[in-house]
């Protein structure tokens, strides 16, 4: 190439200084108005009524028992999801059999399923009408209306979330490191936590930031399985949802200004993460189904 | 050569299949037994019923709305981000994911707070005679700020990769910048920007959380189809909340299907060049 970094490059397209600065000042304004304002205001309705009325909100046993469930929610799905994703990528890539191509389509599915048709099937499959109620009913075991139901809708919605980060990791990554750990004689638990986890600890730790945001966020299929029962079953977004119905917009936005700094905290992770180099392949969330097929 | 030389297949695959079949295949199938149990007849009687019909047109309406707006500015922004330097851009950068961190009902209560007659936004849009809480630009509003960084995300890597050879070619031979773009950067991005629109699209239809906050749920009008489920759920109507739940999940397999075809075309184009 005959151009070096510091010599003069001929200009790019779109690169004329005049559609550069107004191009990034639309971009920027629209961007402003479009995703800081609606985090800015959360904080302003939070403290509308100041200080004490914040607190207080906080320090309510129903926000804090909301509070506690979603902490518990998360403490169970995450970790769940976090051992599916590892189990999953580790027979997806490590292995070849058929009908991969199609467990890598299921695994994405609860990505594209409204969160409402989500808490709609757990109905038919744990609720008196569906395929287990009945049974589940007479034995006395609770699982919709209560924390099961919940943890539940929250791991169909996660499902594919550290998955998705390991898969087309571990594929790119192959398989040669772990033959010849095993060959020379390494179990496979401790083929996979000295030599592959090394590898991945990074994308790993990106998916379960994520999965953990949208656990503790979750609204529409938490809110058709939790049965919405004050200080019960009510998580920190169906909390919200019934404060702010009941006119109680401060408080709400209160307890809104939880998730927001938790979803700022999370956008903190994701960007030092990704200078880790996690997170760069999203394009890749489905491979080709002639990888790892090969003869 | 021996095949298989690492262990645990048994265990991950088993692991695999046992979750994936109980958390995600047996509620879907649970509810596709529900819906079939209908009746063509009754089926169709209740997901063609005029409200059904209503949010729908809605709810399609609104997604495509929104989807539109996202593939301009998240291409808008796309190109900002990769292209020029500028000071807080990994700022800019870092919030484009704001939309998918924050949980749909603070992003809800949030917009609402803003676009209310009494909000920042609603204030200054009144005089103009634009409400757009509690009517179906609200529902637009919610839906293209969830699904604002789907088109950013997908196009970016793409733009980041361009060989910038084929922009000087193109020069050379005396191209303007817009014939450039239109004719040789454009479609270099067109497969992702189509994945990049379905995903978009696709998360819209579904979107739930955002939009009860903003869209006043009035039926006809607007009241988007995730709602009319809810709605029929608490009339203890479970056999429409299943039938009108169904045509939201071959929407969304439809939607899977369209965005798995466009992104293996997306690969093609830029893995292999």
């Amino acid at each position: 190439m005959s151009h070096t970094r510091h010599g003069r490059k001929p200009p790019r397209v779109g690169d004329h200084p005049l559609f550069r600065r107004s191009l990034i000042g639309i971009v920027l304004v629209l961007g402003a108005l479009l995703i800081l304002a609606p985090l800015i205001v959360i904080g302003v309705e939070a403290f509308r009524q100041g200080w004490q009325a914040y607190i207080a909100t906080l320090a309510h046993p129903d926000t804090r028992h909301a509070i506690m469930m979603t902490v518990v929610t998360a403490l169970i799905a995450v970790p769940v999801n976090t051992a599916f994703g590892i189990a999953a990528a580790w027979s997806i890539t490590k292995f070849d059999f058929p009908g991969k191509r199609l467990l890598l389509v299921v695994i994405e599915i609860p990505f594209s399923v409204s969160p409402i048709v989500a808490g709609v099937a757990y109905l038919f499959v744990y609720g008196l009408q569906g395929l287990f109620g009945p049974w589940l009913d007479q034995h006395d075991i609770k699982i919709l209306f209560a924390l099961p139901g919940i943890v539940l809708a929250s791991m169909f919605v996660t499902a594919p979330f550290v998955a998705r980060e390991l898969i087309p990791l571990m594929q790119a990554q192959g398989r040669d490191l772990e033959e010849a750990a095993t060959s020379l004689g390494a179990s496979g638990w401790r083929t996979f936590l000295a030599v592959t986890l090394p590898n991945i600890k990074w994308a790993l730790l990106y998916g379960v930031v994520l999965c953990n945001a949208r656990v503790m966020g979750e609204f529409g299929a938490v809110s058709i399985v939790s049965g919405n029962i004050r200080g019960q079953t009510n998580t920190l977004p169906l909390h919200i949802e019934l404060l702010y119905h009941d006119y109680q917009a401060a408080g709400a936005f209160a307890s809104a200004s939880i998730l927001a700094v938790i979803a700022v905290f999370t956008i903190i992770a994701k960007v030092a993460l990704e200078r880790r180099g996690a997170g760069r392949r999203k394009v890749l969330a489905s491979p080709p189904a002639s990888e790892g097929t090969r003869p | 050569m021996k095949r298989h030389v690492l262990p645990g297949l048994r265990l991950s695959l088993g692991l695999t299949l046992f979750y994936v079949g109980l958390i995600v295949v047996l509620p879907l199938a649970a509810l596709a037994v529900k819906a079939a149990s209908l009746g063509p007849a009754d089926y169709w009687s209740i997901v063609s019923s005029p409200r059904a019909v209503a949010s729908y047109r809605v709810t399609v309406l609104a997604a495509l709305g929104a989807t539109v707006f996202n593939l301009f500015f998240g291409l808008a922004l796309a190109w900002v981000l990769t292209r020029y330097r500028f000071p807080g851009r990994r700022i800019v950068d870092a919030m484009v994911d704001l939309p998918f961190a924050l949980p749909t009902a603070v992003a809800g209560i949030s917009l609402t707070a803003l676009f209310s007659v009494h909000g920042w936004f609603g204030a200054a849009l009144a005089p103009l005679g634009i409400s757009v809480a509690y009517t179906p630009l609200g529902i637009l509003v919610a839906m293209t700020f969830t699904s604002l960084p789907f088109i950013v995300r997908t196009v970016q890597p793409v733009l980041e990769d361009l060989d910038p050879a084929l922009e000087e070619a193109a020069q050379s031979l005396g191209g303007s910048d817009f014939t450039i773009f239109r004719k040789v950067i454009l479609p270099l991005l067109s497969p992702a920007l189509l994945a990049g629109t379905s995903l978009s699209f696709a998360r819209s239809l579904g979107e739930f959380g955002a939009i009860i906050f903003i869209a006043g749920n009035q039926p006809m009008k607007t009241e988007i189809t995730a709602l009319l489920i809810f709605i029929r759920l608490e009339e203890y109507d479970y056999q429409a909340a299943a039938a009108i739940a169904s045509v939201l999940l071959i929407a969304a397999f439809l939607m899977l299907a369209v965005t798995n075809a466009l992104q293996a075309r997306a690969l093609r184009y830029t893995v292999k060049g």
